[in-house]
């Protein structure tokens, strides 16, 4: 009998088996303990002061009991759309160029080192950057300003996960397309892009959830706003200023707000996240992978 | 109809690497020519210079001539134009992973802007008829994705595809070296019957299917072309020592 098949071998063999699937169960519980966590706590604080005027009503001036955050939810639904059409269209525009257009040129070299600069500027700094560009030369604080400034932050992780899910579409899908007779250009946005979608969806969404909880960026810009505004051109309310401001505030009942505006936002990004990944999906053929 | 092929001191290059060195070779046309050779002997590479593949590959260089229907594909025309007269059928099957088995045939077509769709029902019929596919795929056409179907079926999708752009000439590099016995015979019987209507150039590493589906075989090795002769030469009284030996299976 070889080593390889004596039974304190295959013993032991299923011990690590054993020990390193464990570990794999146990480093998953860690990762997601603090998400459950997270979100219970959302419910257990958030949900009792959830009610139909909270979705209707625009915030009561201290001390008067009740009033929502109606205003607020709009307002960070204005800013998300219009700052995804900033975002996503350059974004994924800016991936293409990268994976199929621009390899190893200067200017693609050039275009991903500043979209990974861009990506570690503190979302504070984007703020004070957007104030200085679009607030001060027009004279007031609006919401389209804060628009610009998700955008920009949207653009490098769309980019970037676009230009990686590009790159990953396999060698031999674009040699089908050329070998067809297909111009380089429509190939790669008909064939690679179509093949590359689900990933750069992802990608969108992964930016869209990450701007979406965004508070820094809007301090100097959208400002927020008491009242019901859905101008682009007026200073707007969203729920992430509210929260902060709610939650900095001396009244319980505006911390109870606080709470139960935290919960919205966070079922606002994940029903968003769903709806697209439904739409999305629904298209998909069987066995398309 | 196929039209013939004339190749006039071909060259080509991968970087500093000389892989194929003055090819002479006249292809008739609505034949099915095989070429054999042991791995990396620059079969595949030739076959990609026909339909300007080779050059894809931004380290890759071209010198000589190529002519087919009396046009010199280098000169007269672009690599865009000369691909959809030139089909081509990959080693690995390759159809569209996101597309219906419809739009995977249609894709050549509609990629380059037709959208008759009544012609396009009839081509997309016609070729996956031609292709020996349409009775295990008709009734998925649209609800199915080209890469559900088994590999087999994927490489005569991908056949199907080539053909529905109306090529002249047919390239198919090691089409069934992934295929089951079964599904290679099927690719067999297309090729057969196909070089009715297209000139057929396939590389292979089974000598035995280049006995069965081709009038003609040459073999190559180095990057050079040791032999070109009609296959039954070829396989019983080749002229060249080279030949005799690789056949025989002294080596590669």
């Amino acid at each position: 009998m070889s080593t390889l098949r004596s039974p304190f071998r295959s013993r032991m063999r299923a011990l690590t088996d054993h020990a390193v699937t464990g570990l794999a169960i146990l480093a998953t519980l860690i990762v997601v303990t603090p998400l459950i966590a997270i979100f219970a706590y959302l419910v257990v604080k958030g949900a009792v002061s959830l009610n139909w005027a909270f979705f209707t009503q625009v915030p009561k001036p201290v001390g008067e009991p009740g009033g929502g955050m109606a205003n607020a939810i709009v307002g960070s639904a204005l800013l998300l759309g219009v700052a995804s059409l900033i975002g996503v269209p350059i974004g994924i525009g800016a991936g293409i160029f990268l994976a199929e257009f621009g390899r190893g040129t200067r200017l693609a070299n050039a275009v991903r080192f500043t979209a990974d600069v861009l990506n570690g500027v503190p979302s504070i700094v984007m703020g004070l950057a957007i104030y200085a560009l679009i607030v001060v030369p027009q004279g007031h604080f609006s919401a389209f300003s804060g628009s610009v400034a998700l955008g920009i932050m949207m653009i490098p992780t769309v980019c970037r996960t676009t230009e990686e899910m590009l790159l990953m579409v396999p060698h031999a899908v674009r040699e089908a397309a050329l070998g067809l007779g297909v111009p380089n250009w429509r190939s790669a946005l008909s064939i690679t892009v179509k093949t590359a979608s689900p990933g750069i969806i992802t990608g969108c969404m992964l930016a869209f959830a990450r701007v979406a909880g965004e508070t820094a960026p809007l301090l100097f810009t959208a400002l927020g706003n008491e009242f019901w505004s859905s101008s682009l051109n007026q200073p707007i309310a969203a729920l992430p200023l509210q929260i902060y401001e709610y939650a900095l505030s001396p009244y319980d009942d505006w911390h109870r707000l606080a709470w139960a505006g935290a919960l919205v936002l966070i079922l606002l990004i994940v029903l968003s996240v769903a709806l697209v990944r439904y739409v999305t999906s629904r298209g998909v053929l069987k066995g398309a992978s | 109809m196929g039209v013939s092929i004339q190749v006039t001191n071909l060259n080509a290059w991968y970087g500093a690497n000389h892989t194929l060195q003055d090819i002479n070779l006249n292809i008739p046309a609505n034949h099915a020519t095989a070429l054999i050779g042991p791995s990396g002997c620059g079969k595949s590479t030739f076959v990609r210079c026909l339909n300007r593949m080779h050059e894809t590959n931004p380290v890759a260089r071209v010198t000589g001539s190529v002519r087919m229907g009396g046009m010199d594909i280098y000169a007269d025309t672009t690599p865009v134009e000369i691909r959809r007269r030139v089909g081509m059928v990959f080693q690995r099957p390759n159809p569209f992973p996101t597309m219906s088995i419809y739009d995977n045939v249609a894709a050549g077509l509609k990629l380059n802007g037709y959208s008759n769709r009544r012609a396009l029902d009839e081509i997309v019929e016609k070729t996956l008829r031609n292709s020996a596919l349409w009775d295990e795929v008709k009734d998925d056409l649209k609800k199915k994705s080209g890469a559900s179907l088994s590999g087999g079926q994927q490489q005569r999708l991908c056949i199907a595809r080539a053909l529905a752009v109306d090529p002249e000439v047919l390239l198919m590099d090691e089409p069934a070296s992934a295929l089951d016995p079964v599904s290679t015979s099927k690719i067999e019987d297309l090729i057969f019957q196909l070089k009715a209507q297209y000139t057929i150039v396939i590389v292979t590493h089974n000598m035995q299917q280049a006995a069965r589906v081709a009038e003609n075989t040459g073999f190559f090795l180095n990057g050079r072309m040791v032999e070109f002769d009609s296959t039954h030469k070829i396989f019983t009284n080749p002229s060249d020592k080279r030949t005799e030996d690789y056949i025989t299976g002294r080596f590669g």
